[in-house]
């Protein structure tokens, strides 16, 4: 189960980096995969057969903990550079990949929301990145493969002021070099 | 210098536009509030001005009322630097001081911009000036004589020949400009599809320090500002960002986190190896000179939230500088090292205020009623602040004078203007 989650989220991770790189909109991809999963659930619903265990499939939901857009995106509270537990498996997935390719490399991007000076801010973003690289390093990955970087509030994901949109800017982003 | 008995005209003047708003305007100028000491001031327009292609009366008119201490007075009179103005006329007129002054286009092709400013109260001259300069340098000899102007009417050197950095964003384009201290006459330094941050002059007015993130990464370069050339002052690992120069140009303060968290460290001019200036544990950024150069302002949360310190670059124990609030960034100093300007949030609204360096028990001073401002920078003669801040919707410049009674906001059309800072004296 755990290695099956991990795996998707891999294989969604590397969806969302291709689509970085080549320029195309990051919610274009992973959709298909999420639609997918949700309609697993609904003909698993609709047969109606739990006794039937052999042809039981193992539905993963990925709406419920990580959303497949932001799989490769880590959010962080007000004021905060804590690398919250519901963002483990992201971590986990990014070192499994990392460690199972020496040769890739990546950016820790850090970002902040709007409130506040821009070099503060670029500071803030820093030290978030810097707690990803943490996490990650703990969990094997060589300091030569990630670099943390920052781009404070110049780069939100969403515009607006409200807390909303700061929440989804308070992030860091796995990026590839 | 003029002085007390003008005064009295000034009071019951709430509000004073612009006069002045030219078609190729990089910015709208608006200037409120109210002066404690405004001389009435008449700058008849320069003979032949017309031939030209800059509005020179208006432009000194412009610089003049923006400085606070003046209030232009509406003429139509043909007079020029030759004449013998009739005193008792132009106290009729409401005038206690007169500029006149005339153009002519040279065979080289360049014009002789001539002057001479009347003291109207007292019945004499004051002086006058003839300076031959190009086409392209006609504002700046109008801004020259507004300078004149205000030095010998208030004893304080002017500022308006100076200019200012700054940047500004049309949709996802970002472009580092230099523009007349009045905001117009904007050249651009760098045009780049990523975000330009934290401009710094150099003291001797030739370069220009940024961070650019046009490799994906905060880096540090410095611009030639009459060349264009450029180099990488900083690309360490991690960010590096918040360029300040030291007073003599020789050198750079500036924040890197290749040591792990953002830290302060010291570098020549032409890069190489950085030298670590503070060793904490927490964010240390925003680094700022005193005028002599042996202390630097800076930001740190090294107490919890973000407050402004100094530390001896000569070895010394780091002090904190503000007290009051729980945020306070973006220190600057004035050039005479008396007043900090820095950004404190109160609530929800981020705000410029200033602090008495030489009376540490005074309370410090808000000196704008606006919840986005940032990025505070002193005139090189300390009498007005620059900094960025939000109205209707766009990021707009202003700038203010130290009790915050009149101010000027630059708003561009076209674009979001932010991270101002004011150039040094010459160019």
């Amino acid at each position: 189960m755990k290695s099956t989650h991990l795996a998707l989220l891999a294989a969604l991770t590397s969806a969302v980096l291709a689509g970085c790189a080549s320029g195309v909109k990051l919610d274009d991809k992973p959709a298909p995969v999420e639609n997918r999963s949700t309609g697993g659930t609904a003909s698993n619903s609709g047969a109606n057969n739990a006794g039937t265990s052999q042809s039981q499939v193992a539905s993963v939901d990925l709406t419920k903990n990580a959303p497949a857009p932001a799989s490769s995106v880590i959010y962080f509270d007000y004021d905060s550079y804590v690398v919250k537990d519901e963002f483990r498996p992201t971590i986990e997935a990014q070192a499994k990949s990392l460690s199972a390719n020496k040769s890739k490399k990546v950016s820790v991007e850090g970002h902040t929301d709007e409130r506040g000076g821009r070099e503060y801010n670029l500071a803030l973003g820093q030290k978030r990145a810097e707690a990803v690289v943490k996490s990650l390093e703990l969990l094997g990955v060589s300091q030569s493969q990630v670099e943390a970087v920052s781009f404070g509030k110049e780069r939100p994901a969403v515009q607006g002021s409200d807390e909303a949109a700061w929440a989804k800017n308070r992030r860091a982003e796995f990026n590839a070099k | 210098m003029l002085n007390r008995r003008h005064f009295s005209a000034a009071s019951g003047l709430a509000l004073c536009a612009p006069a002045f708003t030219p078609a190729l305007a990089q910015f709208r100028v608006e200037i409120a509030g109210v002066g404690a000491t405004q001389v009435p001031i008449a700058i008849a327009k320069f003979r032949d001005e017309d031939k030209t292609t800059q509005a020179l009366s208006a432009i000194i008119r412009a610089d003049l009322e923006r400085a606070g201490v003046f209030r232009g007075v509406d003429t139509s009179v043909a007079i020029d630097e030759t004449a013998q103005p009739v005193m008792g006329e132009w106290r009729g007129r409401g005038a206690d001081a007169l500029v006149a002054g005339s153009v002519t286009r040279l065979a080289d092709g360049r014009f002789d911009v001539r002057f001479k400013l009347w003291d109207i109260v007292k019945g004499q001259e004051l002086g006058g000036q003839s300076n031959a300069v190009q086409p392209a340098d006609l504002r700046l000899a109008a801004h020259r004589i507004a300078d004149y102007v205000y030095e010998k009417l208030t004893g304080d050197k002017g500022v308006f020949s100076t200019r200012i950095a700054y940047v500004t964003r049309t949709g996802s384009r970002y472009a580092l400009r230099i523009a007349d201290a009045d905001g117009e006459g904007g050249q651009v330094a760098l045009n780049s599809p990523e975000p330009i941050i934290s401009p710094a002059w150099a003291p001797n007015g030739q370069e220009l320090a940024y961070v650019s993130f046009e490799k994906q990464k905060a880096i540090v370069y410095v611009q030639s500002v009459a060349t264009g050339e450029r180099r990488v002052i900083a690309n360490f690992r991690g960010s590096n960002s918040a360029p300040a120069w030291s007073p003599d140009s020789q050198s750079l303060a500036l924040t890197l986190s290749r040591d792990g968290i953002s830290q302060l460290y010291l570098m020549s001019r032409n890069g190489g190896e950085p030298k670590r200036i503070t060793t904490s544990q927490a964010i240390d950024t925003e680094p700022v000179f005193t005028p002599d150069g042996r202390t630097l302002y800076f930001v740190s949360d090294r107490g919890g939230g973000p407050q402004v310190y100094r530390t001896p670059l000569g070895g010394g124990a780091v002090e904190r500088v503000t007290f009051s609030g729980s945020y306070n960034i973006s220190p600057s100093l004035s050039p005479d090292g008396r007043n900090l300007a820095y950004i404190s949030r109160q609530g929800n609204a981020f705000r410029l205020y200033l602090m008495d360096l030489t009376n540490p028990g005074a309370t410090p001073l808000a000196l704008s009623d606006t919840s986005d401002d940032e990025s505070p920078s002193f005139a090189p003669n300390g009498r007005l602040i620059i900094y960025a801040s939000r109205a209707q919707g766009r990021d707009v410049l202003m700038t203010t004078t130290l009790d915050g009674k009149i101010k000027a906001k630059l708003v561009s059309t076209a674009a979001d203007v932010r991270e101002p800072m004011w150039g040094p004296y010459g160019r």
